[in-house]
């Protein structure tokens, strides 16, 4: 069950990162950088049930509020720029 | 039996993380891109959680607080993002119906 989680987990962070080594435009590179940066929140939040260990949501929760952060700036700075 | 419920929830999830990556990589254009990612991942997201949380109902608080989080900011994300795509000049690609942020003189 577990192997089939993290198989559709991989492909679903596999094919965002091959749009970002395609993709020659950068807001598309960081559309999918977006894209990728939510699944692995929640990935982080499904390891701390793999290691049963309760501080991988505080992980997560850290991680996807720095992600959205990034995000936000990348997007102000890509709107600035003509 | 909570278990059970929980193991699929988050299959689930990780199917829809699959559709949204695939989305990412299949689709034509910046915007449509956006909309499948965004969309596909948040509803993973919720799924992976909750069912995170009830399989062990002690972390099911903070697992509710991430949700939260997550259905705040993704969309506010999306929307800047594609915001400053259009005002970068990126063109929606041909097909694309009807263009609304450009502001319709028929409207």
């Amino acid at each position: 069950m577990i192997v089939v989680i993290f198989t559709l987990i991989g492909l679903g962070v596999f094919f965002p990162f091959l749009r970002i080594l395609k993709s020659p435009i950068s807001a598309d590179r960081v559309a999918a950088f977006d894209t990728m940066n939510v699944i692995l929140t929640g990935t982080i939040a499904l390891l701390s049930l793999v290691f049963k260990n309760g501080l991988y949501l505080d992980i997560a929760l850290v991680y996807g509020l720095l992600s959205f952060v990034e995000t936000i700036v990348i997007s102000r700075y890509l709107e600035a720029k003509k | 039996m909570m278990d059970i419920f929980g193991y699929s929830l988050i299959t689930l999830g990780a199917f829809f993380y699959f559709l949204g990556g695939l989305g990412m990589f299949r689709m034509p254009d910046v915007y449509n891109r956006l909309q499948a990612g965004t969309k596909a991942t948040t509803l993973g997201s919720f799924s992976v959680l909750i069912g995170v949380g009830l399989i062990e109902p002690s972390y099911l608080l903070k697992t509710l607080l991430i949700v939260a989080f997550i259905a705040l900011t993704n969309p506010v994300g999306s929307s800047v993002l594609a915001r400053a795509a259009y005002l970068r000049g990126i063109k929606p690609y041909g097909k694309t119906v009807v263009d609304e942020y450009k502001g319709d003189e028929n409207a």
